[in-house]
């Protein structure tokens, strides 16, 4: 589809903005004046809106169709959430007024959103305090990061290294790195799929300042040693870090502060129904034990004793500001909203349904597709092509065979410790006709793969662009329509 | 309400497929002793109660002041078509755009997005977006410790002050030194700034304009830093570019902004935009997502992410960052909204801007006691001087329905009597003269 730019046309307008009121003869001094010419696109309104709805044509989204991209998450987005975060009072706040009269008595209904949802948190995490205030899942890591760097700076501890399995996500090693410390990697046993708690002891040292874990992992595996885990992080003077990432799965069933996890965030785009974006904005509250507290973000919420909200700053031990004002709020009402639809029993429903779909799936594909992890499996799972690579079919031309069929392809080539990887997903809220389909056109891919793997390594026949060529991307290095 | 499809007929059948004698026998793997020691939340209500319930603590909020309010965040005009736009599903439910064949639209508008801010800013090139103009900051300075590999970084005291301690925050694990320089006239001060380099500064960190809203032209501090390898770091208001001596046309290194002023509500606080953008020979330590212009195997144009060998999904503990989730959507906002407006309305906006901020200046001088700081020119946003303290002047003008701007007391130590007045395209003359009007009135009554 032609860019914007090619169908601009100079002097065509898309808005009309109320005429000056006031003396209009600003004068900016020569030197400060912008010189060179602003090209930017020149549409009617109706040109601009029907540029943009063509392309969203181009796209899929959970709304779309089936979306089973694992340890994404992508489960239905509430429209309710939409309109939450649509009212005026939240949406036209704007985040300085808290400044204005002091302890933030201007925002009592926002302050209360944030203490009420950091309190609904704790309850499902098991976690003591949490701050709202991480833009996204790796945000939190990274502040997670800052957090277990003030906690052992304070302490005089000697900490200079973060030990993480292999199968966790990239994010892991890029926070403990970008916040100063050196990583190590823990190789993940290869008959359980877990993290081996003898191999955890051998490789953890004095100068182990936390162990990242995420669990279920990657694979779609509980990790049932995870108090031992921390009993050994915790003889070592480490910090255990709890990827949430995976919480959908759990939700009702386990919490990470009942098993001895001193820190964690949430994805609250993944466990909380909020929607992707198109790749944000996401959320990532992070949870901590009593002994974190004092290090947590500034600024906070507390509840008076008159019933009334105030906004705190004054924290001594506090690591700073992570952001701005108080995170993503918009984000998190929408998972606020989403947890009071649900109740208890819903969030209960949301980690039954989930498992029971990926193992449904699970059962009915693991005899066209080699399952490396033969076990019973939490909200995900992963195959691997490794069959059908003996006919030159690989993952990716798995993936882009479903994309003709209708689907969302499965994460492919993670995690990286399976070769030929297809990591899926299918969350609580899809059916069983729907996975029903989707076995369907996944078993009869596997079965053309055999009589006619040139059909899959076309695939995808159906899309407006077919295996855009990504080696010439990176060459050409076209970041931006010349002006 | 879970929003799940499988009736119980159905959940059975699965059971029964999975060979699990019931929903319990599918978590066994967790021992009984980890089971939730409670689980204890408010029973779920329907659609209609929660609609109620926010509807109810949303009016707790003082949403409808007349706003003069900035900060770096401003209460401009969003056209309907904004939201209308990226409130498509295709759009909004949809994931990063890991597969290029069903996101062809997530792509394309990205690629124009990084356009759009390469234009504004005269760059060569934009990420797909960070979280917010302040984490843009500090990814902008690790970014140049990695570019420089040394290990100082001087700022303006002008750079917004939240930015400011959030640059801190990030690298207080790490082995940063830091200087800060105050500005002189509400200007950054050469002199100061250029005997704070010495040989291994990294950066320096410049905001135009500056968080008092005074404007600037750094061509000769970007001259001075680069005959000494420092790479320079401006931290941009999107809207003034319009008008404004941009960062490419003075040979800034990395630029990065609080999108917000491009169609994004004020949401208390988020999800806003942090932008970046930079030169070609900076890109690969450029932090987040590229979109890049290719063809398909038929030869036929289309988008993808690129550059991904930067990527922490890549390179986990060598990424450049550890960036995953974007603001995409904000993104998509801004560029829609860019779109709408194009050059010449974004520059009506910014011209709007400006003559109402002059006017507000003017009422502003004319009240007894209250001192306009002019002795350097600013974009939308100017400080003004109290006879009393700002706190008690805005408390107040709130009890009349009005914002009267930011109190620098809690920002800058010894500026309590100052005040940080904002003025957008939507305030109107008659709102500017209530303003001066109630703020003499208040004057009057408090100095009596």
């Amino acid at each position: 589809m032609a860019t914007i730019f090619e169908k601009s046309i100079p002097g065509r307008k898309g808005v009309s903005l109320p005429l000056c009121d006031v003396p209009c003869d600003p004068i900016i001094p020569e030197a400060y004046q912008r010189k060179t010419t602003l090209s930017l696109p020149e549409l009617s309104e109706l040109g601009t809106v029907r540029h943009f709805t063509n392309l969203s044509r181009l796209n899929f989204g959970v709304d779309t169709g089936f979306y089973p991209l694992g340890s994404c998450t992508m489960k239905y987005n509430p429209k309710i959430t939409e309109v939450v975060a649509g009212l005026n009072g939240f949406a036209n706040l704007h985040p300085f007024l808290p400044q204005l009269r002091q302890g933030g008595m201007l925002v009592q209904g926002s302050l209360q959103v944030i203490y009420d949802f950091e309190q609904a948190l704790c309850e499902i995490s098991g976690m003591a305090a949490f701050t709202l205030h991480p833009m996204a899942g790796a945000h939190g890591e990274l502040t997670g990061m800052m957090l277990i760097a003030a906690y052992h700076r304070d302490r005089n501890n000697d900490k200079t290294e973060i030990l993480i399995p292999d199968e966790a996500h990239g994010t892991n090693p890029a926070s403990a790195t970008i916040a100063g410390y050196k990583t190590r990697t823990i190789p993940t046993n290869r008959k359980t799929g877990m993290l081996d708690v003898n191999v955890l002891a051998e490789m953890i040292t004095d100068k182990t300042a936390a162990v990242m874990l995420t669990n279920p992992n990657t694979l779609g595996i509980f990790n049932s040693d995870v108090a031992k885990v921390a009993e050994i992080a915790h003889q070592h003077d480490a910090l255990v870090y709890y990827d949430g990432a995976n919480l959908n799965a759990v939700l009702g069933q386990f919490r990470p502060g009942d098993a001895g996890i001193d820190i964690m965030h949430i994805n609250l785009h993944k466990t909380f129904a909020t929607p992707h974006g198109g790749g944000g904005p996401g959320s990532g509250p992070v949870g901590v034990q009593k002994h974190l507290e004092p290090y947590l973000p500034i600024s906070r919420v507390e509840k008076r004793k008159d019933g009334t909200y105030s906004l705190e700053y004054n924290y001594p031990k506090t690591i700073g500001y992570i952001a701005p004002f108080y995170g993503n709020f918009l984000i998190y009402l929408r998972a606020y909203a989403y947890t009071m639809l649900l109740g208890a029993e819903g969030l209960t429903e949301v980690s039954e349904n989930a498992v029971l779909n990926a193992n449904y799936l699970m059962h009915r594909l693991k005899d066209v597709y080699t399952l490396p992890y033969d076990r019973p499996c939490m909200h995900e799972f992963v195959l691997s092509a490794k069959r059908q690579v003996a006919n030159g079919v690989h993952a990716l031309d798995i993936a882009k065979a479903l994309i003709d069929r209708g689907f969302h392809p499965p994460t492919i080539y993670f995690p990286l410790i399976v070769k030929e990887a297809m990591m899926i997903e299918p969350t609580e809220c899809e059916s069983k006709e729907t996975l029903d389909a989707f076995i369907e056109a996944m078993r009869e891919i596997a079965a053309l793969a055999e009589r006619d793997p040139k059909a899959i390594q076309d695939a995808p026949v159906t899309t407006s662009v077919s295996r855009p060529n990504e080696l010439r991307a990176a060459k050409a290095m076209d970041f931006a329509a010349p002006a | 309400m879970s929003f799940i499809a499988n009736t119980p007929t159905q959940r059975d059948e699965m059971l029964e497929t999975c060979g699990a004698a019931s929903l319990d026998a599918l978590f066994e793997c967790i021992p009984e002793a980890l089971r939730p020691k409670s689980f204890d939340l408010p029973a779920a209500q329907s659609e209609l109660e929660v609609q109620r319930y926010f509807e109810d603590i949303a009016s707790r909020n003082f949403a409808n002041l007349t706003t003069f309010i900035g900060g770096g965040i401003y209460d401009h005009f969003i056209p309907a078509a904004v939201s209308a736009i990226t409130g498509r599903s295709e759009f909004y439910t949809a994931y990063t755009p890991y597969q290029p064949e069903l996101s062809q639209g997530t792509l394309q508008a990205i690629y124009e997005y990084q356009s759009d801010i390469c234009r504004l800013t005269d760059m060569e090139v934009s990420n797909a977006s960070l979280y917010d103009g302040g984490s843009a900051l500090c990814e902008a300075c690790q970014m140049a410790l990695h570019a420089t590999r040394r290990s100082r970084i001087v700022m303006d005291s002008g750079i917004n002050p939240v930015y400011r301690t959030m640059v801190y925050t990030y690298t207080a694990n790490l082995s940063i030194d830091f200087e800060k320089v105050d500005v002189t006239h509400g200007q950054s001060d050469r002199n100061r700034l250029f005997a704070a380099l010495d040989e291994n500064t990294a950066a320096v960190i410049l905001q135009n304009p500056n968080f008092f809203g005074v404007i600037d032209d750094h061509s000769d501090i970007v001259e001075h830093c680069h005959e000494r390898g420092i790479l320079v770091i401006q931290s941009v208001y999107p809207v003034a570019m319009a008008v404004l001596k941009t960062p490419g046309e003075i040979g800034v290194d990395i630029v990065t902004g609080e999108g917000q002023s491009l169609g994004i509500p004020l949401g208390f606080g988020g999800p806003y935009l942090g932008f970046m953008a930079t030169t070609k020979k900076l890109v690969r330590k450029m932090p987040g997502r590229l979109v890049g212009r290719t063809v398909d195997r038929n030869g036929k144009e289309s988008f993808v992410l690129t550059m991904q060998a930067r990527e922490q999904h890549i390179r986990r503990d060598k990424a450049t960052s550890n960036i995953c989730s974007n603001e995409a959507l904000c993104a998509l906002r801004a560029h829609v909204h860019l779109s709408l407006l194009g050059p010449e309305g974004l520059k009506n906006v910014a011209k709007l801007c400006l003559a109402k901020a002059q006017y507000a200046k003017q009422r502003f001088s004319e009240i007894p006691g209250v001192e306009v700081m002019t002795s350097s020119p600013t974009f939308n946003e100017f400080t003004v001087r109290l006879p009393i303290n700002a706190m008690d002047l805005v408390n107040a003008l709130i009890d009349r329905n009005i914002a009267p701007g930011l109190p620098l007391g809690r920002f800058y130590p010894g500026m309590d009597n100052y005040l940080l007045v904002a003025v957008t395209e939507k305030r109107t003359k008659h709102e500017i003269g209530i303003l001066a009007e109630t703020v003499e009135a208040v004057l009057r009554q408090e100095t009596r």
